[in-house]
């Protein structure tokens, strides 16, 4: 008798630990998002969107540079890194059953799990140490760094997910293997690309590491891509570790600019998938 | 004819443009090795185990370093893997239907907070937190351990592994929760059907099942525990020093990259700091590859079946 008692208090007790973990794990997220919004909310104004940081000292002023400095880091880093991870993804899915692929998909591998700091070492060694110059461009080509792997793999898999059907059917009718792949196979995996796309951009939005020696952050509109640049997340740090209380304020404010930023994107690969579904529902429909 | 060669231009562009990804990698290592030489030259493995850091008389020694990156992140799994655990038991077993997707939703939320957020709550809220209430409570009941012992900073070793568990908790959960879900029903039919209670089939089909791949899991977090830069440095306190105690402050590879990387005024200085991004980048390596190895090793084992 006793140990079936024993038994069930253990099984009690162990269920009951797996429950209290998952509330555990819940309260850091809630305070974290408290804190954020109760205090972004009371910081954040028009001024903060609008202005350009105060010097040292004075109240006021605004990150509208570091917003900027961001979108235009983002757009940069696209710029090289979309082409290389869609048409690198393409080989993999296509053409991909070699050795050479395979040592391909290995340093893809590779590049994910290099410490995002690491590939900021990387970006100063190529690309600030020659130009002796801290600059947008090496910002945004180790932020790139960061993205080519997550979009590669993202339309390997998309890619593979494309039925042979459809590329049979389109070889049949006589399309060359290129125009196939392009007009049929990347138009099929379009939204799954997409969202693997809008990933990587939500990973790399919030990145400070690899800007720190990079694009280094700056106090003014920004002045060509070869001079350093604001971003978001490297002002917040800066203000955060800063003595200023007004400053520990604006740090809030741009943490839930910076958040909704990043949520934003992670809710638009909902809406680029949505599309897909629908499809599916129209064509189940027909039937 | 003209079509062939149209096709072959583009199997040749799409392989350039695939083969950069590789020669990438090549030229990191390539130009790190290369500005790290002067460094390892200078120093050769004393590098490793001199705990001198000194910009001025530029005698570099990483073991500072070495040691705060690992005790850090061994803390942080420390404390996230059974939390972790218990989380991907729930989603996977326990917790009813409707609420499966909106909590693991919830907790991948943690995954995509940035981690100058995390490190600006960890300012902000947690060392304050942890200096106020929790280091006098450890102190009192048990600071008879030299664990527990010296100032109450709020910033330090403690905060710097609460930060970075909460950071690989979604890592570790989400992956090992996957891992159970691909235990076959079978497993736990045969347990529940010799009597087991359902914590008995958890441990004995769930989790014995799936030890290579929470194994695997494991292995990941602890490779991003390791290069996490930014929320540690905001909270570690940035003390080259090995202390015993978790109060004190201390410092990490990653952490002295990015605060002494763009004040480095002299090329051995920068070469040192390279030199610790270079070991940085092998040992996360070596980890994921580990890591890799083994979830692959479950998943092929899965197709087999």
């Amino acid at each position: 008798m006793n140990i079936y008692i024993k038994r069930k208090i253990i099984n009690k007790l162990m269920c009951g630990a797996a429950f209290f973990s998952a509330l555990l794990t819940l309260a850091p997220l809630i305070s974290i998002f408290g804190y954020v919004i109760s205090k972004g909310i009371t910081s954040v104004n028009f001024d903060f969107f609008t202005h350009l940081p105060m010097p040292v000292g004075e109240h006021g002023g605004g990150m509208s540079n570091a917003i900027v400095g961001t979108l235009i880091l983002i757009g940069l880093s696209c710029l090289w890194a979309i082409p290389l991870g869609v048409f690198g993804g393409v080989y993999l899915a296509e053409f991909g059953n070699n050795k050479f692929a395979a040592a391909v998909r290995f340093s893809a591998d590779v590049l994910n799990g290099i410490p995002s700091i690491v590939i900021g070492i990387f970006a100063y060694t190529v690309f600030v140490l020659p130009m002796k110059s801290f600059s947008a461009i090496s910002g945004a080509f180790a932020l790139g760094i960061i993205m080519v792997p997550t979009i590669m793999r993202a339309t390997e898999e998309m890619l593979r997910m494309v039925p042979f059907a459809l590329r049979e059917a389109a070889l049949a009718l006589g399309v060359s293997q290129s125009r196939m792949i392009v007009s049929i196979v990347l138009k099929t995996a379009l939204p799954g690309i997409l969202t693997g796309i809008l990933l990587a951009i939500a990973r790399i939005a919030g990145e400070t590491a690899p800007l720190l020696f990079t694009a280094f952050g700056n106090r003014f509109w920004h002045q060509g891509l070869n001079q350093p640049i604001a971003a978001l997340p490297l002002q917040i740090f800066n203000y955060a570790i800063s003595p200023y209380d007004d400053w520990h304020r604006q740090a809030w404010a741009g943490a839930l600019v910076l958040i909704l930023m990043v949520f934003l994107i992670s809710l638009l690969t909902r809406f680029v998938i949505k599309p897909k579904y629908r499809r599916k529902e129209m064509i189940w429909k027909q039937k | 004819m003209k079509i062939k060669s149209a096709d072959l231009w583009f199997k040749k562009a799409a392989a350039i443009l695939a083969l950069s990804a590789a020669a990438l990698v090549i030229l990191l290592v390539c130009s790190m090795a290369y500005y790290a030489l002067p460094a390892i030259r200078k120093f050769g493995l004393h590098f490793l185990h001199t705990s001198t850091w000194d910009p001025v008389k530029e005698i570099f020694g990483a073991l500072p370093f070495i040691y705060g990156t690992v005790i850090s992140s061994a803390l942080a799994l420390l404390m996230a893997l059974p939390v972790s655990l218990g989380i991907a038991v729930y989603l996977a077993e326990l917790a009813p239907c409707c609420l499966r997707e909106p909590l693991s939703f919830l907790i991948e939320l943690l995954a995509a907070i940035p981690s100058v957020v995390y490190g600006l709550w960890g300012i902000f809220f947690l060392a304050p937190f942890l200096r106020e209430t929790v280091q006098p409570f450890l102190f009192r009941y048990f600071g008879f351990l030299p664990l527990f012992q010296g100032e109450f900073y709020g910033v330090g070793m403690l905060s710097a592994a609460i930060i970075l568990s909460i950071m690989i908790i979604p890592t570790i959960s989400s992956i090992s929760r996957e891992v159970f879900l691909t235990v076959p029903s079978a497993q736990r039919e045969a347990a529940l059907a010799l009597g087991a209670t359902r914590w008995e089939t958890i441990r004995l089909a769930v989790l014995g099942y799936a030890r290579s791949g929470v194994l695997g899991a494991v292995i990941l977090g602890l490779g991003r525990a390791l290069g996490e830069t930014m929320a540690v440095t905001m909270v570690i306190g940035n003390r080259p020093e090995i202390s015993g105690s978790l109060f004190a402050p201390a410092y990490t590879m990653a952490s002295v990259i990015a605060n002494e990387f763009s004040e480095a005024t002299t090329d051995l200085y920068l070469s040192a700091l390279i030199e610790i991004g270079f070991i940085l980048f092998f040992v996360t390596l070596i980890i994921n590859i580990a890591a890799r190895a083994l979830i692959w090793r479950v998943s092929a084992k899965i197709k087999a079946k």
